[in-house]
């Protein structure tokens, strides 16, 4: 168990800045998100603490320990690839036991050691096999015991559930939870897909183009966005940004599920708190549960989530309320988040006369 | 009327069931026939210059015939193997072929292996010396003999020039019965190298990069990482490599020809060249055939048996 400490680190590649001084502090025994879109610098950022891409500039901490000139095999990291990067040749026994025999363990430790980890992670049945006799499923657990099975002060995982089926993922974005759980060493995990990001990091890191645009715990994120980009990354669907009214340096942005869609024909309540516009259906998707709406409005393209409950049909004229408490007001220019529109804007819409 | 009209329909239904089950029939034949009419040219070709002139060797083998007379034509049967296996010459022929192919694999392909592991990398030098490397293979085999001649020329080869310069005698390269093999394993080892080391970097640069990434995780030193991922991951390239570089030396014969005639006594005379002048110079067209028969059972043989050990060792995902 180690906190992991980035001071300013950077990366080029032929002149080209990806990573553009990060400063992070990932706790002792955190599950850490990466997260963001691909080329922000998410892996590069996750390959340079595993020591395989080497940092540009500034410094990385392992424990209390700078690593920037440690090669991989000795800064007691273990990684779970995305294409889990096993030995194709090796036996999913050799598998698990190549990095032990590699650190001077005898062959007995190794069979216990291994045996072990092949219990808990299910495999006990396969140690025989090679890697292309097991299903995906399985190549992801021999992954996961090869990583486990050194026992290593921290875990980084690039994209490891993107390669499996949507039901084997959810399955294995619980189990990943609850041995993060068990284990208690540090995780450090790099996905672009942002439920995955939510639902299992205790900490997440939202970086874009390099950059990190914030660091907090998922459901500050989902609420307090710092800025535009957060706002509109987190969230599925993306949080609608429409025009604020009266300020040209502003923009407005609500959840689609914080948005009330009524029939035009329904006689609209004049709502001092509230935002409302005029518009039609274009589109809607049902979910299930939930059905979007696509509706062009006088403020342009929003998406209302709503219940299934009762449906409007595309081409329907109507009115998209949302109650000012759940609008954020961000920065044109720079996209950062100046204030909840409850107190501030008020004021401009019973002056600008919006409702 | 009505019974009329329903007795007209039902001979119509009849009619067109029957018809459709002779259409079904014609066209149940036709799909059983279709895959044999799809090959046919392909066996076609293969019969008329693979498969007979093969057969055709075969036949001729057991005959007593020339070149000189091909209407004197005499069932021999076994005898011409049996004159073969008796003659101590042809022992010999066996014996240096086997040696010459032996070597030159195992060089070829050991040295092609280690120039691959080195010029497997990106940087603009190292393709610029994989084009030199493979250059060789892209001259003819006479035009390399002929050089290959030169340079070992006992007086004003560039081989012998060099030995100088480094304070040790000259060398009588193809003249010598000792090294005249050898200076042909050099020449073909030289020739080949460079096709063997490009296929064993396109094999290279299949292994994913993040194997190397786990294992380097994984603490492995550099020679277990050559032995239990590297090696393992190209034993297809290896494989492909062997079936083709031995079944290409045994075929050795330009260089024979134009560098050394076989000789000094007979020092380099091998499988091919030996059919050639038995066949060519000597007129003894069945020796030549039994012989050409025991080269395909050699190379048949030792493909075989390529493939069956293969099948276990080599790795394939």
């Amino acid at each position: 168990m180690a906190k992991v400490v980035l001071k300013q680190v950077t990366k080029e590649f032929n002149g080209q800045q990806v990573v553009k001084g990060l400063d992070l502090v990932i706790p002792d025994g955190s599950f850490t998100v990466l997260v963001g879109p691909s080329g922000c610098g998410k892996s590069t950022t996750l390959r340079m603490i595993a020591g395989l891409e080497q940092a540009t500039g500034g410094e990385i901490l392992i424990g209390e320990q700078p690593v920037n000139d440690l090669p991989p095999g000795k800064r007691d990291v273990a990684m779970v690839f995305q294409n889990y990067a096993l030995y194709p040749t090796m036996s999913v026994y050799d598998n698990i036991s190549y990095g032990l025999r590699n650190r001077g363990y005898s062959k007995k430790e190794c069979q216990v050691l291994v045996e072990e980890i092949a219990e808990v992670v299910g495999l006990a049945p396969y140690l025989k096999r090679k890697p292309s006799q097991l299903s995906g499923g399985q190549r992801q657990r021999v992954a996961l015991a090869r990583a486990m099975v050194k026992k290593p002060q921290v875990f980084l995982m690039d994209e490891p559930l993107s390669n499996l089926d949507a039901k084997l993922r959810n399955q294995m974005r619980v189990e990943l939870t609850s041995l993060h759980k068990q284990l208690g060493s540090t995780f450090i995990y790099v996905t672009h897909d942002q439920v995955e990001a939510m639902t299992m990091g205790d900490q997440i890191v939202v970086m874009n183009e390099g950059q990190i645009m914030q660091v907090a715990a998922p459901m500050d994120l989902y609420q307090e966005p710092d800025n535009l980009f957060v706002a509109q990354f987190i969230g599925s669907p993306a949080m609608n940004i429409v025009p604020a009214a009266e300020r040209e340096d502003q923009v407005w942005g609500f959840r689609p599920e914080k948005a009330l869609l009524r029939h035009a024909g329904v006689s609209s309540v004049g709502h001092a708190d509230a935002m409302d516009m005029h518009g039609h259906i274009v589109s809607r998707e049902i979910l299930g549960s939930d059905t979007l709406y696509h509706v062009e409005t006088d403020k342009g393209r929003v998406v209302v989530k709503t219940d299934t409950e009762s449906l409007l049909d595309a081409g329907s004229a109507v009115h998209v309320t949302v109650p000012l408490s759940s609008i954020y007001v961000f920065d044109r220019a720079t996209g950062k988040r100046i204030a909840r529109a409850e107190n501030g804007v008020r004021q401009q819409i019973l002056a600008g006369g919006v409702v | 009327m009505r019974k009329a009209a329903a007795a007209h329909e039902m001979t119509a239904s009849g009619h067109a069931l029957g018809r459709t089950e002779a259409t079904k029939a014609r066209l149940n034949l036709f799909e059983t026939i279709r895959p044999y009419l799809y090959v046919t040219p392909a066996l076609a070709f293969f019969g008329v210059f693979f498969f007979f002139p093969i057969a055709y060797v075969i036949y001729l083998s057991f005959h007593d015939w020339s070149l000189l007379n091909l209407d004197e034509i005499e069932w021999v049967g076994l005898a011409n193997f049996t004159a073969l296996f008796e003659d101590a010459d042809f022992r010999q022929v066996l014996g240096t072929t086997l040696i010459y192919t032996l070597s030159t694999v195992a060089l070829g392909i050991g040295i092609a292996f280690f120039l691959a592991l080195w010029l497997n990398r990106k940087a603009k030098i190292f393709g610029l010396v994989q084009a030199a490397v493979f250059s060789p293979h892209i001259i003819s085999l006479v035009s390399v003999a002929m050089l290959w001649m030169w340079l070992m020329d006992p007086q004003y080869g560039l081989l012998n020039a060099l030995l100088e310069f480094i304070g040790l005698p000259g060398y009588t390269w193809l003249s010598d019965t000792k090294s005249a093999l050898l200076s042909l394993i050099i020449v073909s080892v030289w020739k080949g190298v460079g096709y063997n080391t490009l296929v064993f970097i396109a094999g290279l640069q299949s292994i994913p990069r993040d194997i190397y990434e786990a294992a380097s995780l994984d603490r492995s030193p550099w020679w277990r990482t050559l032995t239990r991922i590297t090696i393992p991951m190209l034993s297809p390239t290896l494989f492909f490599l062997l079936v083709i570089n031995t079944i290409s030396s045994f075929q050795v014969f330009d260089t024979i020809y134009i560098m050394t005639q076989g000789g000094p006594v007979n020092s380099t005379n091998m499988l091919v060249f030996y059919i050639y002048e038995q066949g060519m110079d000597f007129y003894n067209g069945g020796i030549a055939s039994a012989a050409s028969v025991i080269l395909l059972g050699i190379v048949g043989l030792l493909t075989l048996l390529h493939f069956r050990v293969m099948e276990k060792r080599v790795h394939y995902r």
